[in-house]
């Protein structure tokens, strides 16, 4: 016990991690209050709209997290991470899809609207018991754990490493896209679920729940935050970070390297879960878009844009990289992708240690950013090494 | 109740005893027809009344005219059949003039005068009292047109009459088949015509030899026939007509079989093809472009630029576009290689997220400068259009070029790097970059020559699929992961794997497509992909040695 409690305990004790929590907490209760207490039309007003996207960026973050745990920190690029992320989602989804009960465009009390409209007669049996709200959340752990554990289990077992690793995690994704595009899978197809009423009894689309929603993004955030940190910060994280920077050696030292991975990989798997899960209700909506590998590559570059192994660095490469999203899709929707796709080859290319590494060699980002991935660039520092097997 | 049986019975009697008469000359005229040659023209007198005669006659006496056109020799009979077969022989209301629709769409149609053939401008729709046909006249129609055909010095068009006949040859022309099988010096023409007696023969009289004569048919109307045979009161005929069933479904289930072959190895070669640049530069130079799909578009954009640029011309345009392909693709390729891919030398990783990157404005590029709407490519004559192998088997002749154009391109990569300076250059410093310099090759020029070799082979594989996908921005996406699963599957670094685990996880595809859907195919291979990979980390024909290390 004794020992547990200190691998929790520790990362309060990081300056990073307090700077973190401080800035995570005051801006998650400012944009509350903010919202609630001042009246709307008021210029520091935060609508609910505006609470709601933020919701989502927080979301964003929490998967960002768990992408870094395994990048950064264990040395695999998964290019499949939104599949864990879609899996969460859509297990949080058919929960609310039972909530609508009766409610549905044809009133159908067991089966959702697009089951009655397929002329299906009775709820598939992995439709079973997402009634309940507690089994639905655990399902939200384990559909994405379990596929982490079976996927990874193989993975390490042989040894698939580096690219090989990246460009299966790729297939893995792709694969469900496919599939859950489908309809006969049972998960609505190409639409999708959606057109949800209820969570745990209160209205989705009420101000209290949206705020609710946000907030529990937020402190799901800095509880996966925490863990992460804990983890780094053990014996685990230091053995997990000897697997990345030399695997080979690791075996050779008597560590069961594979045992490792498929610990982290699969907490990693389940924090994106939970991040779809809060994702959910809060866009609405889930469809297999979710799982296509663009979105999963794009997590990728939130945290190299914020920089890898630092976990603070992937929610802000999130954080930055859809609010510029926001902003350019609305004001010039053609060119977001020309911008992404510079973000790409700007980051890898100039700025590898991403933004976090100008605050770590800088400090606190006194200088600007564009003086400051000239010199790094013109020093030649390298990255992290790669894991190479 | 007897008075109009009687009238019936005088209807029939009448029509029957008119084909029977006119029957004669028509095989006459058929006979004589070749060596006259048919540019005869009926006066406009003539032809003004036969056509009146087939606007006015009753149904029955139609049969009769019908065959007095056909008879006639008169060139435009034809057209004036085939118009009148598909209700576009109209006349002109209140007038005596004939014309034919040529276009029947919106309120004006366009019409053209039947017996001058020239164009009569347009003409509203209710002024048009178009003649009626039945099913029954079109039938006979058919018939009176093939047995034309059937006569005609050109064997295609005979051979191609003989195929129109089966299934529709009627009593009269039964009995006037044998001459012209006897006549006809084509063997194949002569087997067809066969079938089409045989057919008719079994279904009116059940006779066993006919069974026999068919019983080797893939023809749909022969296999209706010998089911019709099955189902008869005649014991020995339906046990006859059975056994000959289950021989036809053995054949049919025979050519199913090559037909799903020849499309897995069509698949499969276009999967070769865009996996093979890829081959080269991430399995030979270990660099993981993520932008190979968008340099296979741009090959593919290259094909259509050329036809705009060659209008009328597609033939041609597609064949400048293999070279222009490569070079677009090639040229790309090294400017990607000197700007992006040269910084991140050994760290493959980052290789992939930057040039993923170059994937999204690539795509983007195209949608803001060309158009986010599917591009247009004409298919060439020479390439449309399929080889008939039987009646149930034909292959699309645009499929078969490509998978000889990917053999092709193979084949000129395995030379390039077993026979040339620079594919001795290119494994020399990929075994080993620092002993290749210090035996003075140009390490870097050397990047830069393999870089474009295997993008412009990336150009050459778009310029293959414009024939046979949607030219799109997405071209590439498409395509991107798959030819990664092809050169991972067939192990890296492996020219002879690529073509291997392209070919069968094109007929894996094909083969599961029956009975799993497209989707679920796909699905299934992906899967199986990744298990494969966990049991062979390093493909199917892995390197070995000091290479394997990299």
């Amino acid at each position: 016990m004794p020992d547990s409690r200190s691998w929790l305990a520790r990362p309060f004790t990081e300056r990073s991690t307090q700077i973190f929590l401080a800035v995570l907490t005051l801006s998650v209760l400012a944009i509350t209050l903010l919202h609630v207490l001042l009246p709307e039309g008021h210029p520091l007003h935060v609508s609910t709209f505006t609470v709601t996207l933020l919701g989502k960026y927080l979301c964003y973050a929490l998967l960002a997290v768990a992408v870094d745990l395994v990048w950064g920190y264990l040395g695999i690029l998964s290019l499949g991470h939104g599949a864990f992320f879609a899996l969460g989602g859509y297990a949080m989804g058919m929960y609310l899809m039972r909530e609508i009960g009766d409610r549905g465009v044809y009133g159908n009390p067991e089966l959702p609207d697009f089951m009655v409209f397929l002329n299906w007669q009775e709820l598939p049996w992995f439709w079973q018991g997402f009634d309940m709200p507690a089994f639905a959340f655990l399902m939200v752990l384990l559909a994405p754990g379990l596929l982490a554990l079976v996927f990874g289990f193989l993975a390490f077992r042989s040894r698939v490493t580096g690219v090989y690793l990246s460009i299966i995690t790729q297939a893995l994704t792709f694969a469900l896209m496919l599939a859950f595009f489908r309809n006969e899978m049972g998960f609505g197809g190409n639409n999708g679920l959606t057109d949800f009423k209820d969570i745990l009894g209160f209205d989705l689309r009420t101000d209290t729940v949206r705020i609710a929603l946000f907030i529990a993004s937020g402190v799901a955030l800095g509880l996966g935050y925490l863990l992460c940190r804990g983890i780094v910060g053990s014996k685990l994280g230091r053995l997990s970070i000897a697997c990345r920077d030399a695997e080979a050696r690791t075996r050779f030292l008597g560590y069961r390297v594979e045992r490792v991975q498929l610990f982290i990989f699969v907490v990693s798997a389940m924090l994106a879960g939970v991040a779809g899960a809060l994702y959910v209700p809060q866009v609405g909506i889930i469809n297999p878009g979710e799982f296509s590998p663009l979105f999963s590559i794009e997590v990728v570059v939130w945290v190299a844009l914020g920089g890898r192994a630092t976990l603070y660095g992937a929610v802000l490469g999130a954080l930055i990289v859809n609010y510029a999203k926001t902003v350019f899709t609305g004001i010039m929707p053609d060119a977001w992708l020309f911008a992404l796709g510079g973000l790409f080859v700007l980051v890898t290319v100039l700025l590898p240690k991403g933004i976090a590494g100008l605050f770590a060699q800088r400090g606190w980002g006194r200088r600007s950013q564009s003086s400051a991935a000239k010199t790094e660039s013109a020093s030649g520092s390298r990255p992290i090494e790669e894991a190479t097997a | 109740m007897s008075i109009s049986v009687a009238i019936m019975f005088r209807g029939c009697w009448q029509w029957m005893l008119l084909v029977y008469l006119l029957s004669f000359p028509l095989f006459a005229a058929a006979q004589s027809e070749p060596a006259t040659g048919q540019s005869a023209r009926l006066s406009d007198g003539v032809a003004q009344s036969l056509l009146t005669q087939l606007a006015e006659a009753r149904n029955p006496a139609k049969l009769a005219v019908i065959d007095e056109i056909a008879m006639s020799g008169d060139e435009r009979a034809r057209g004036w059949l085939e118009a009148f077969s598909a209700s576009k022989l109209a006349r002109l209301k209140d007038a005596e003039r004939f014309l034919i629709i040529d276009n029947n769409r919106g309120r004006e149609w366009a019409v053209s005068d039947a017996l001058s053939g020239e164009s009569a401008g347009k003409v509203s729709r209710r002024d048009l009292k178009a003649l009626r046909s039945n099913n029954s006249l079109r039938g006979h129609i058919d018939g009176v047109l093939s047995m034309i055909d059937l006569s005609s010095p050109d064997a295609e068009v005979r051979l191609a009459a003989a195929r129109g006949l089966r299934g529709s040859v009627d009593e009269a022309m039964a009995e006037r088949l044998p001459s012209l099988i006897e006549q006809e010096g084509d063997d194949a023409i002569r087997a067809t015509l066969k079938e089409a007696l045989a057919i008719q023969q079994l279904e009116a009289t059940g006779d066993p030899a006919a069974l026999k004569t068919l019983s080797g048919s893939l023809n749909a109307a022969a296999i209706a026939a010998i089911n019709g045979a099955a189902a008869s009161d005649d014991p020995q005929l339906a046990q006859g007509a059975k056994v000959a069933l289950a021989g036809i479904e053995q054949k049919l289930q025979l050519n199913s079989g090559l037909e799903t072959l020849y499309f897995g190895l069509s698949l499969g070669s276009v999967l070769v093809l865009a996996a093979i640049g890829l081959a080269i530069t991430f399995g030979v130079m270990g660099v993981i472009n993520m932008a190979h799909g968008e340099l296979i578009m741009l090959g593919a954009y290259t094909t259509w630029g050329m036809q705009q640029l060659l209008p009328g011309q597609p033939g041609l345009a597609l064949l400048l576009s293999i070279p222009a392909g490569f070079l677009v693709a090639a040229a790309v390729g090294v400017i990607i290689e000197r700007s992006v891919i040269q910084h991140l030398k050994g760290r493959p990783l980052e290789t992939l997220l930057a040039t993923f990157g170059i994937s999204l404005i690539l795509q983007q590029l195209v949608r803001t400068t060309i158009s986010p709407l599917n591009r247009i490519v004409v298919t060439p004559e020479w390439m449309s259009g399929s080889l008939m192998i039987n009646e149930a088997l034909s292959l699309t002749l645009n499929r078969l070029y490509i998978i000889g154009f990917a053999l092709f391109v193979f084949a000129g990569l395995m030379l390039i790097m077993r026979r040339t300076r620079l594919g001795l250059e290119v494994r020399a410093v990929t075994q080993n970059r620092a002993m290749a310099r210090s035996m003075g090759i140009k390490a870097t020029r050397v990047d830069i020559m393999t870089f474009a070799l295997g993008s412009g082979v990336a150009g050459l594989a778009g310029v293959a699929l414009s024939q046979i996908t949607n030219v799109g921005p997405n071209l590439g996406q498409n395509y991107i992961i798959d030819s990664f699963m092809v050169v991972v599957f067939g192990g890296v670094g492996n020219l002879w794997g690529t073509l291997v685990a392209g070919m069968s996880l094109g007929l894996l595809n094909q083969f599961l497509e029956p009975w799993a859907g497209a989707v679920l195919a796909k699905i299934v291979v992906l899967v199986f992909i990744i298990l494969f990979i966990q049991k062979r980390p390093r493909g199917l024909f892995p390197q070995k040695g000091r290479a394997a290390e990299g």
